[in-house]
């Protein structure tokens, strides 16, 4: 495992944690590595949340189990994390934070940090989280003007006398925050880069901009709901129309429409709302008309664990949807992926006609992780719509993919049936029309692997042992391959379906061992299903956590003992 | 070729003596009449036999999922607000399965217009109960007659805001076709709810049933009074004919949203600018 210190603050809804953490995470990516998780109880307010900051001297890409710091910041604060501490862990707290059972019981003694005292010094207890930042910064040595400069942005609107009283917060815990700089043994980073940091949410907001989406409807479902949020801030700005549409089956009816009409719509939900879409993806298929899907998981069944994590709707988005057609299924695992598969995701629904799929989860958009940033290409841009002519016939079938037409835009008209259809696009009950038409929808799949996103490869290619993984699990994986002893390499899985033939090569006389944060190994099934590949172990977790590096390797040396 | 007709022969799906055949007639006429560009008009509707319409009139549609035509609508004419947009259906499909997309719609205030076929009956099911359907009245489900009050889609709309509310019966064709017109050109959303029988189904509200049971609204009536329009739906002994209400100058939903606020092109024709998004990257 890697050299690395967390720091874990832990509050109540309500309380901030969001607006520390933003500080905090762009203040430390400028001197470390870093990468932070959340976890949150489902309340509006009280109950307790918690945000993991890891900090350290080599890349980390995923959360570590155990606490270094813990800084409690109510007197319910603690009993949930109790067993992520150990005898080394430091409690920050004020008196009171720690009872004296919960001392006793788990060996741990309180640090006293008066935080609402010093910030009533302060001036105003609104000033408590610019202290804690200070404090932390204090702590890692961080540039104190560089803090100032993060403050002076934050608050510019604010005026000068909130931008003043604010650095001298952060000022009064930076000093406190210094004399544990000597106990800290983690470096900063050399390595000259300036690196930008986000979460999985904001990376697929910026590559459905970079994809061209003009258009988004949706019913608001955590975790889902964010990037309705991101693309509603941008929707003046860069020209798109968002709806907050009344149930998810009209969200993806009008983001069909949407399509028809010639704009990149996307949907925003979580299962239990995907599952009320079904019938319109199926709409999808047999209109041949595009629409890109953004399913952000949760446990389910049903309502299930609804601020948690979990892998377990990739079958739901697989086979969602009465009758046959073809879709594709791309799932982001880091962060220039989420850009990257958002923005193909409209090019690809564009090209081949078909609905795409964005699979990410709870964990992996309210992560947020370190990115190069690196220069977007236009070539997504490309739109494959026709001006029509007259005559125009919408399910032409001299070729696989029919040229789209527009209505509105040429001589022609656009008619899209949901009903078996002619070429015209008129409805038909002939049984001759119908197996042609269905048969080229189907040979559209596999004109779409032409386009399939190839899996990375990490690790020691060499290795007889193979960790497969698809989506979020990439960088707890990709930690693990490239810190541990062990002797193994790691298959980062982009497009989870459908699968190619060349892809079963990899497999060959490996020990094959899928990973995933569910509880019977969807994809692993996939694998046998589609490549006939023979899975060896299914390494799974369904507890409503994502896994945690330490956990990983455990669980990776038990396989291949 | 004639606008929005065949120059061939059409297989139609209706019954002998349907009233969607006189409606089909009325519609033509009225988009005729409006000397509208068949290529800028787009149908969209769910799944019936009302749902067919767009079948039989050469323009541009979208036939989508049973009760869901509101919504493609809604959204063809959202981004692109230049299109002539009708959503069209039966009772069934638009009051039944697209119940919550028309009280949200009427919400949005759309520029479109919204036809719907009320013959009180499932006519491609095979006669079931629709939610306009009238106590007592037998069927293969109900088989000891309805006994759920039945929708007022003119009432519902009235209270909901709807900008434009109007009731036609296929009887007249040449009056419908001036509803349907006027229904086309008023911005915002116009519901007009067609009567008309269903001689296959419904052995109860027939022709003359129709003809019996209802009223053309005379030229003293003010279709800008809200109060007497609502009395008006509320009374079932006699059914209003005509349009009840209307009101002019709320804004449409594309009129409303922020995305057309500084700049009015449509957005499907907006051109992305990849540095703008570059920025976004820091």
């Amino acid at each position: 495992m890697r050299e690395s210190l967390s720091i874990v603050l832990s509050g109540e809804a309500g309380q901030g944690l969001q607006t520390i953490e933003e500080f905090l995470v762009e203040a430390l990516s400028n001197e470390y590595y870093v990468f932070t998780s959340k976890e949150v109880m489902s309340r509006v307010r009280g109950g307790n949340n918690s945000v993991e900051i890891r900090i350290a001297s080599t890349p980390v890409y995923a959360l570590r189990y155990t606490i270094d710091y813990l800084f409690l910041l109510n007197n319910h604060s603690f009993y949930r994390l109790a067993k992520r501490i150990d005898a080394d862990t430091v409690v920050f707290g004020e008196e009171g934070f720690l009872s004296d059972d919960e001392k006793a019981k788990y060996n741990v003694d309180l640090t006293t940090f008066d935080l609402s005292v010093l910030a009533k010094k302060a001036g105003s207890k609104l000033y408590a989280n610019t202290i804690l930042f200070g404090y932390i910064a204090g702590m890692l040595d961080l540039s104190q003007s560089h803090g100032h400069n993060l403050i002076a942005t934050r608050f510019e609107s604010r005026g000068e006398k909130v931008i003043q009283d604010n650095i001298n917060a952060y000022d009064v815990g930076y000093e406190l925050g210094l004399p544990f700089k000597v106990k800290i043994q983690i470096k900063k980073r050399t390595d000259n880069k300036s690196y930008v940091i986000m979460d999985g949410n904001k990376s697929l907001g910026i590559g459905a901009l970079a994809g061209g989406v003009n258009y988004i409807a949706s019913y608001p479902m955590s975790p889902g709901t964010s990037l309705l949020s991101y693309l509603s801030s941008k929707g003046e700005e860069f020209g798109v129309l968002a709806e907050q549409a009344e149930d998810e089956i009209a969200a993806l009816n009008m983001t069909i429409g949407a399509w028809y009409a010639g704009a990149r719509g996307i949907v925003t939900t979580s299962g239990g709302g995907f599952a009320l879409m079904t019938e319109a993806v199926s709409l999808a298929g047999i209109t041949e008309n595009p629409a890109v899907i953004h399913v952000a998981q949760r446990p389910g069944p049903a309502t299930g664990l609804p601020t948690r994590t979990e892998q377990g709707d990739l079958n739901l988005v697989v086979y969602a949807g009465h009758g046959e057609f073809p879709r594709i299924v791309l799932a982001p695992g880091k962060t220039e992926d989420g850009i990257l598969l958002a923005q193909k995701s409209f090019w690809l629904a564009d090209k081949y006609q078909v609905p795409v799929f964005i699979l990410s989860d709870q964990y992996w958009l309210e992560s947020m992780s370190q990115m190069e940033p690196f220069e977007l290409s236009d070539k997504y841009l490309e739109t494959f719509t026709v001006t029509t002519e007259k005559g125009y016939k919408r399910y032409n079938w001299d070729t696989t993919i029919s040229p789209r037409g527009v209505p509105g835009f040429g001589e022609g008209f656009v008619k899209a049936d949901s009903d078996e259809h002619d070429e015209e696009g008129q409805i038909t009950e002939d049984f001759d029309v119908r197996v042609r038409m269905h048969e080229k929808r189907l040979a559209k799949r596999e004109l779409l692997l032409e386009d399939y996103i190839e899996p990375e490869f990490l690790g020691n290619k060499d290795s007889k042992n193979l960790l497969v993984g698809w989506g979020s699990t990439y960088g707890v994986l990709k930690e693990l391959v490239e810190s541990t002893d062990l002797d193994v390499s790691f298959m980062y899985v982009k497009q989870p379906f459908p699968l190619p033939l060349s892809l079963k090569e990899h497999f060959e006389g490996k020990n094959v061992i899928v990973v995933e944060n569910n509880a019977t190994g969807q994809f692993a099934n996939i694998l046998r299903l589609e490549l006939d590949v023979k899975i060896n172990h299914r390494i799974l977790k369904y507890n409503g956590e994502p896994f945690h590096i330490e956990e990983i390797e455990a669980k990776v040396k038990e396989v291949l003992k | 070729m004639s606008k929005f007709e065949f120059d061939r022969e059409l297989d139609i799906a209706w019954c002998p003596g349907c009233g969607n055949f006189p409606l089909r007639n009325g519609l033509i006429k009225a988009l005729k009449e409006l000397d509208l560009d068949p290529t800028q008009v787009v149908f969209s509707s769910g799944i019936g036999q009302a749902a067919k319409m767009p079948q039989y009139i050469d323009a541009n549609y979208f036939n989508g999922l049973h009760g869901r035509g509101l919504s493609v609508a809604q959204a063809v004419q959202s981004v692109n607000p230049k299109l002539t947009v009708i959503a069209e259906g039966g009772d069934g499909d638009m009051y039944g399965e697209g119940g919550n997309h028309l009280l949200h719609n009427i919400r949005r205030n759309p520029n479109l217009a919204h036809i719907v076929h009320n013959n009180m009956i499932y006519g491609l099911t095979k006669g079931q109960a629709s939610p306009t359907s009238q106590k007592g009245m037998e069927t293969n489900v109900q088989v000891s007659g309805v006994y759920n009050e039945p929708l007022n889609p003119i009432a519902l709309a009235l209270a909901l805001g709807a900008t434009f509310v109007a009731r036609a019966f296929t009887g007249d064709t040449e009056r419908t076709k001036d509803i349907i017109k006027a229904a086309i050109q008023h911005e915002g959303y116009a519901l007009v709810d067609i009567f008309h029988p269903c001689p296959t189904f419904n052995k109860i509200n027939t022709f003359a049933w129709y003809k019996n049971n209802t009223y053309w609204l005379d030229e003293n009536h003010d279709p800008s009074d809200l109060k007497k329009a609502m009395d008006m739906a509320m009374n079932d002994e006699k059914y209003a004919l005509g349009i009840l209400y209307k009101k002019e100058g709320q804004l449409t939903f594309d009129q409303a949203h922020p995305v057309y606020k500084n700049d009015q092109t449509p957005i499907v024709l907006r051109k992305r600018d990849i540095k703008q998004v570059q920025k976004l990257i820091r």
